[in-house]
């Protein structure tokens, strides 16, 4: 069913009894050209371009849970191209093309709203730090601006410029950035991948890889053993919980990353402010409520909750900003877990072991690349090549020494 | 989260600093296997995990704390440099 | 409408306050929702999406319906549930979400195209034209969004934070929560008792009951005058806790003066709680569960328990002819409390058709339920299904009770999941994993008084025998214990919409679509639906909608589970969570000990880190920092400059293996270094990449003083500590942090020495200090140390005194620099001077770069192992393509140089494929008279002599360079040495 203003009042009129689900729930097939472990964002658009790009279509997705229920569903919805590092400027810029024709090309309203994302700095060094990064932006063919403290003041006036601890020397400014509705995608590229032929198994949890003579050949779940000749793990959050499944022993750690939302508010932040010397930010959903998160907790966990002192810095954090939200109150948070890599930066790539492919180690910079990553992903799947703007995502770059460290913080997963 | 120090009593988290799996750092000069997994691979489990802490706004003791990542659950607490040497 | 003889508020004093402008009158003890109710008025709000009329649902925090804001300006508070809000003098609280008016709302016509506005209906339209949707669609969305609105002024009111410790912290002073209180306290354990009222009693200040013969509250206050003569207890009335936290840590909110007129001036508005707490005990009671049946939003449509509590607590009643909606024998107490208190109750329906009605002082209608109601700004008339057909009957409030829900939400905070009781029909912890909380009373779905009470006292004993400590005997107080007969009703399955979700416009039929679509998990209805989300967190609604939803999936409650609880429990302010946060709090600072005098030459400040630096010393006539900036390169390059250099860090390393250590943790050798000389040094990270760069200086044999950059001060000393008591714990070292001990100041330029000399005790000499030696100096009597080292490319000395003689010693450079033609010099000079002779700082060691980028690998040890050695063999650390450090200067008719540009060959467009690197530091040489860069860059050695471009696209400025070592200043060495 094509979904379209006219489609929501016809089916208005009749009682709404005539929608249909937005994807089936099919029994596994005994076998698949292709199976994707993990149902989530990354999960679901891999699956989707495999069909879409490569016209693959006997392929399943297996979620253990239901499909969305990851990190595609707790994150804090930004959409950005604002990276400096080879590797990263070229896909996430290619990321975001995708995000840009995403609603029409999936017939599902994702909400992608380019609203800007500002990220201030609080010194000369800093500046020059946001500069050589807005430089690779444009250089990549990106957009960039850098807005000195009086543009800036007058672009976000509730700002604290008066006394705020860490002073506000300007920002840099992404116009294409924004925010878009984080279950939507995930949604939405079921639905597509669905309408495509692709099979989504929910409740469906691998329990086992079948490896023989060092090849794939098909996964042992809760809903009996499924063959196929290719897999691909794509489980940010315990892809390393999987891949022991295969043996492996991946270049991650897991992390739990906090959000927060507060009660719905009438419209007061139009965009996406990042404050760095807080590790603080914030956005405003079309629901009303305040968005905005902080730093990792830093200790290794798998329990999708957060700590208290790191939800109270976050607060203050937000005081010191922009005092004007102090009115506001925090309804939810929650916790997400990252995979933390020893650079800050994903893994797209093949394996030691022939059929089996990783897509993982998203740190906290997962939700943008959902379009990207699938469709890098689902290249390197079908062809068996790297895809251009996702070739530098390589499993032994660690040991190679050819590090993709955006932030310069070392091979301490957790500092990222 | 709160840790048992042992030079110091229980403290809250915000003393503490976390840097990583406790792991027997190579011997080999040369860099190799035994050095990319020391600096990348972990078994990252959902479980009870050695860790090293250390209590960096207290003593400043570096501690090996067990650990579970699913519960949060801490257990045996000991001074890294103890443990170390003993084990050495 | 007040009740005579009802209510434990002072009707001897009046409280004015406004409503929406209106000024009306009530009580001390009152609630914003007590005193509007007294006063008639229904309608308080409109719903999110629909914009429907709506009233006072409940009588307690999870209000979903009455949301009102509070306030002006900065104070102005949107979302304020009207039931919590206490009045005071002078309140002005205001109805949202509602234009122009809240008796005319116009998007009230959304209810009449409500049709077209079903669950996620927004995921299926509004796609076309692409550009409309930030354009057009999302703007009107949002507008009509949202409650409340903020005032967009700051928030000027105080907060505070504290920490609490004890031995047990109860959360819920009600029957169980007091009784657990009284036996942990009388046993001697250090009892915190919270709770989020007003006043400590929970169940019994809304009920009529009796204990030992006398009223409850009685009791009540005689159980909190013993408590409060016990120095072991901790009583916090108005207090939330919010969240539980590993190993027995919890957050609370303490609301301090937000119901008083006249608060005292240094009172916080609301204090953040973090409490520390051995063991816990959930006491936190229940929430009685709407019934979703069709048109059950309308104003005064209320729980059954909320008119009850309305009407003993505060005395009113919100209708003179009341209907009653139940599935169970409590909401005949309301009714029977009701009519008691001389309110006609036109009608108790009960869904049960098997209960006996011979008693009732009412007409009963069992097996009836409710199936549609009129009235649009307030209940009129409702239908009802009884068992010989549809009755209308008028009414104007009506209560229902769909039976009770355990408050378990803090029970599973820490991930634990709620069991489903078919007796209780209701979830209630799971006792073996409850966040390490004993739960009592009605958390625990123990509903009755007596009950409650018992579990209360069985609770405490637990935690005292964990404690060690014996329990004492604790006498029962003579009461009733009501068990709560109930049959589910969760929907009255008939035409109309039927509300779920109050506060988030959610019906049953939203539900039913989700179902229909595929989003039966729980998780995916919520998601969908958008159910629990609103400000009361699902409260009200969750137990229906998993109910609605299992019914629709054809399973049971047990098997759709529930969705996750999380924290906070209530809703928590921004304000108060972050106290501490706005303007200077948010962060320490740390000030040099020359800090007043520099502030007192009217230097700017700028940050490094925590740290307070002067940018500048403008004299009189200077007005462009240039200027400044200029001279004071000049000063150090032709006299003597002083800088305080007070904030690099510095790491006294002591002990026997000192030299070993030492040698350990920098790339270059240092075991070699002499008594009284100090020699540059590089650390790495373990990953091979350089971690910070500082000064080694021998002090005695076994004594190293080794300084950091100010940015990595405290990163260099948590590596050092890592490997002395991790990597190498086998060597007798001993470190520690003495940045704080010693104010040092740079003395550079050709007169430093001059200038030295003429404040030390013992004049120095070349022979005595020669360059790279250190020693110690004496002013006046003043120990202090001398470090001939230099950052600026000249003569130069760092004086080190003790941290309280610094402000003195600033002074007296000064002073005696003066007509030498020296002075003070700032972190924009500093910079200049470093640039001009290729020094580094962090712009340069950006975390991605190896010695040999930075064109110090020759000074690496072959022979021994040192920190990040292995890691820095990797290829991708010794390809000769990496981006080294270089020189740039203007080599074209553009002179400008800026940081954070990138660099491609002459001909080439600035894109990606072509980006040799970029530039990382830039400043203007007064000594050269052009601007001078360092920049990182493709091979950058072997290209030295060749040109580049410089593109900056955000500064629009493109300049052609020449590509030089980086030691433009100097490069021999000479001055120096001096």
């Amino acid at each position: 069913m094509r979904f379209s203003g006219w489609q929501v009042i016809k089916q208005g009129l009749t009682g709404n009894k005539g929608w249909k689900p937005q994807w089936r729930k099919p029994e596994p097939k005994p076998e698949y050209d292709i199976i994707i472990i993990g149902g989530g964002g990354h999960g679901l658009s891999t699956a989707y371009y495999l069909a879409k790009e490569h016209g693959l279509t006997n392929i399943a997705v297996l979620e253990k849970g239901y499909l969305g229920g990851g990190n595609i569903g707790r994150n804090t919805t930004v959409v950005r191209a604002d990276y400096s590092q080879p590797g990263n400027s070229e896909f996430y810029s290619y990321s975001l093309k995708l995000w840009e024709t995403l609603e029409n090309e999936l017939n599902y309203n994702i909400m992608h709203s380019q609203r800007g994302t500002y990220r201030l700095f609080h010194s000369d060094g800093q500046r020059d730090g946001f500069a050589r990064v807005g430089n690779a932006m444009i250089n990549q063919g990106d957009d960039a601006i850098l807005f000195g403290r009086d543009e800036l003041r007058k672009r976000l006036p509730y700002l604290d410029f008066g006394n705020t601890r860490f002073p506000i020397f300007g920002a840099l400014y992404h116009p294409r950035g924004g925010t878009a509705r984080h279950d939507a995608v995930a949604w939405g590229y079921a639905r597509g991948a669905d309408q495509r032929g692709v099979d989504l198994i929910e409740n469906c949890e691998v329990t086992g890889i079948d490896i023989e003579n060092g090849a794939v050949c098909g996964v042992q779940t809760t809903r009996g053993a499924i063959r196929a000749k290719k897999l691909g793990i794509v489980v940010a959050g315990r892809s390393s919980q999987v891949a022991a499944m295969a043996g492996m022993r991946l270049p991650i750690e897991s992390h739990i990353l906090q959000a927060f939302v507060t009660e719905g508010l009438k419209p007061v932040i139009d965009t996406v402010i990042s404050f760095g010397m807080g590790h603080f930010y914030i956005s405003q959903s079309d629901k009303g409520g305040l968005v905005f998160g902080g730093d990792l907790d830093y200790y290794p966990s798998y329990a999708q909750r957060g700590n208290l002192p790191r939800a109270e810095h976050v607060a203050e954090a937000a005081m010191a900003l922009m005092p004007m939200i102090g009115k506001a109150k925090l309804l939810r948070s929650w916790g997400g877990i990252m995979d933390m890599t020893p650079d800050g930066s994903p893994i797209i790539d093949k394996t030691h072991i022939d059929g089996l492919f990783l897509n993982a180690g998203w740190c906290y910079g997962g939700f943008k690349a959902v379009p990207g990553s699938g469709f890098s992903f689902a290249h390197l799947l079908a062809t068996g090549n790297h895809h251009a703007p996702a070739a530098k995502y390589r499993l032994n770059r660690f040991n190679a020494g050819d590090l993709i460290d955006e932030e310069g913080t070392g091979s301490q997963h957790n500092l990222h | 989260m709160r840790i048992n120090c042992p030079l110091c009593g229980e403290r809250d988290l915000r003393e503490f600093y976390f840097k990583g799996t406790k792991l027997a750092c190579p011997d080999s000069e040369e860099w190799g296997a035994d050095w990319d997994d020391y600096l990348h691979n972990r078994d990252n489990p959902a479980g009870v995990s050695q860790e090293l802490w250390q209590h960096v706004a207290g003593c400043g003791v570096w501690l090996i704390v067990m650990r579970d990542t699913v519960s949060h659950v801490i257990g045996r607490v000991a001074v890294a440099k103890d443990e170390v040497r003993d084990a050495g | 409408m007040r009740v005579d003889g009802y209510g434990r508020i002072d009707r001897g004093v009046t409280v004015p306050f406004s409503f929406d402008g209106k000024r009306y009158c009530g009580h001390p003890g009152d609630t914003l929702a007590s005193a509007l109710i007294a006063n008639d008025v229904k309608l308080i709000g409109r719903s999110f999406k629909y914009h429907r009329p709506r009233g006072i649902l409940t009588a307690g925090s999870e209000e979903p319906n009455a949301l009102v804001t509070i306030g002006q300006g900065g104070a102005q508070t949107p979302n304020m549930r009207a039931t919590m809000q206490e009045i005071y003098t002078g309140l002005e609280a205001r109805s949202q979400n509602a234009w122009p008016s809240l008796d005319r709302d116009l998007l009230s016509v959304n209810d009449l195209f409500q049709r077209f506005l079903s669950a996620g209906f927004y995921y299926k339209t509004f796609m076309w034209p692409r550009a409309f949707w930030e354009r057009v669609y999302e703007p009107i969305i949002r507008r009509s969004a949202g409650l409340g609105a903020l005032s967009g002024v700051p928030d000027l009111a105080k907060y505070d934070k504290a920490y609490g410790h004890c031995d047990v912290l109860i959360i819920g002073a009600g029957p169980a929560g007091l009784m657990a209180a009284l036996t942990a306290a009388r046993a001697g354990a250090d009892v915190i008792l919270v709770d989020e009222n007003a006043e400590m009693g929970g169940r019994f200040l809304f009920e009529n009951q009796v204990l030992d013969g006398a009223p409850a509250m009685d009791w009540v206050a005689d159980v909190l005058e013993e408590l409060v003569t016990m120095g072991n207890v901790r009583l916090m009335t108005r207090t939330t806790v919010t969240g539980v936290y590993d190993q027995g840590t919890y957050g609370a909110v303490e609301r301090v003066s937000g119901h008083l007129d006249r608060p005292d001036i240094d009172a916080p508005f609301e204090t953040f709680w973090r409490i520390s707490a051995r063991h816990g005990i959930l006491a936190a009671g229940a929430i009685e569960r709407p019934i979703a049946f069709p048109m059950n939003d309308r104003p005064n449509i209320m729980m059954a328990s909320a008119v009850r509590s309305y009407l003993h607590n505060f005395g009113v009643v919100a209708g003179q002819r009341v209907a009653v909606f139940g599935n169970n024998d409590d909401a005949h107490r309301t009714a029977q409390d009701l009519v008691s208190a001389g309110v006609e109750v036109a009608a108790m329906i009960d869904s049960r058709s098997d209960i006996s009605t011979d008693a009732a002082d009412y007409p009963v209608y069992r097996g009836a339920q409710v199936i549609d109601t009129n009235g649009r700004k307030g209940i009129e008339q409702i239908s009802v299904q009884t068992q010989s057909g549809v009755k209308q009957i008028n009414v104007d409030c009506l209560a229902m009770s769909g039976g009770w829900n355990p408050n378990v939400h803090l029970s599973c905070h820490l991930g634990g999941k709620p069991i489903w009781n078919d007796m209780l029909n209701a979830f209630v912890p799971d006792p073996k994993n409850a966040a390490g909380l004993q739960v009592a009373g009605a958390a625990a779905g123990i509903f009755g008084t007596k009950g409650a009470m018992k579990s209360g006292i069985y609770r405490a004993k637990l935690v005292l025998d964990a404690l060690g400590m014996k329990a004492p005997s604790m006498p029962l107080p003579i009461t009733g214990d009501e068990a709560l007969e109930a049959t589910p009703l969760w929907e009255v399955k008939a035409k109309g919409r039927a509300w779920v979700d109050f506060a988030n416009d959610i019906t049953t039929k939203d539900i039913d679509l989700a179902v229909r679509e595929g989003f039966g998990s729980v998780e995916h209805m919520k998601r969908y639906t958008t159910q629990g989300m609103a400000p009361d967190q699902g409260k009200n609604s969750n137990i229906n909608a998993m109910a609605v939803l299992s019914d629709a999936m054809g399973q049971s409650i047990s098997a759709t589970g529930t969705t996750t609880f999380r924290p906070p429990f209530a809703p928590v302010g921004l304000s108060t969570l972050g106290a501490g946060g706005v303007g200077q709090g948010f962060a320490p600072h740390r000030y040099m000990t020359s800090h007043d005098q520099t502030v007192e030459m009217a230097a700017p400040m700028v940050e490094t880190g925590l740290w307070h630096r002067p940018l500048y010393f403008p004299i009189e006539g200077e007005t462009k920092w240039r200027e400044s900036c200029d001279r004071e390169v000049r000063m150090v390059r032709e006299a003597v400059g002083i800088c305080d250099v007070s904030s690099l860090g510095k790491i006294d390393i002591q002990g026997k293996d000192a030299s070993q250590f030492i040698d350990f943790i920098y790339i270059n050798r240092m075991s070699s270094l002499k008594v009284g000389r100090v020699r540059y040094g590089l650390m790495l990270r373990e990953d091979g990449f350089v971690m910070d760069d500082g000064t080694c200086a021998r002090l005695a044999a076994q004594q190293f003083l080794i300084t950091t950059t100010t940015s990595a001060a405290s990163q260099v000393m948590q590596h050092l500590e890592f490997v002395a008591q991790v990597l190498k714990p086998e060597w007798d070292v001993h470190i520690s942090s003495v940045t704080d001990h010693w104010a040092q100041f740079a003395v550079a330029g050709p007169k430093a020495r001059d200038l030295i000399n003429q404040i030390v005790n013992t004049q120095i000499n070349n022979d005595k200090i020669p360059f790279m030696g250190c020693g110690k100096i004496k002013i006046g009597s003043v120990e202090g140390r001398v470090f001939r080292i230099s950052f600026s490319g000249e003569h130069a000395y760092e004086i080190a005194v003790p941290a309280r003689f610094g402000a003195s010693l600033f002074e007296q450079l000064l002073h005696h620099a003066k007509p030498m033609g020296g002075g003070a010099y700032g972190l924009e000079a500093l910079n200049v001077l470093r640039i001009e002779k290729g020094f580094l700082t962090h712009a340069e060691i950006n975390g991605r770069v190896t010695a040999d980028d930075l064109g110090m690998g020759k000074i690496a040890k072959q022979d021994i192992d040192y920190i990040g050695k292995n890691a820095a063999m990797r290829p991708g650390l010794t390809r000769t393509e990496r981006m080294q450090m270089v020189g740039l200067k203007p080599a074209g008719a553009c002179k400008m140089l800026t940081g954070g540009a990138h660099l491609f060959e002459v001909d080439d467009d600035a894109s990606r494929v072509n980006d040799l690197g970029h530039v990382t530091s830039v400043g203007f040489s007064p000594t050269f008279g052009t601007n001078l860069a360092i920049a990182l860059l493709n091979n950058g050695f072997a290209r030295i002599g060749e040109q580049v471009k410089m593109v900056d696209h955000l500064r629009k400025v493109t300049t052609i360079c020449e590509v030089c070592d980086p030691v433009f200043y100097d490069p021999e060495g000479r001055r120096i040495r001096g």
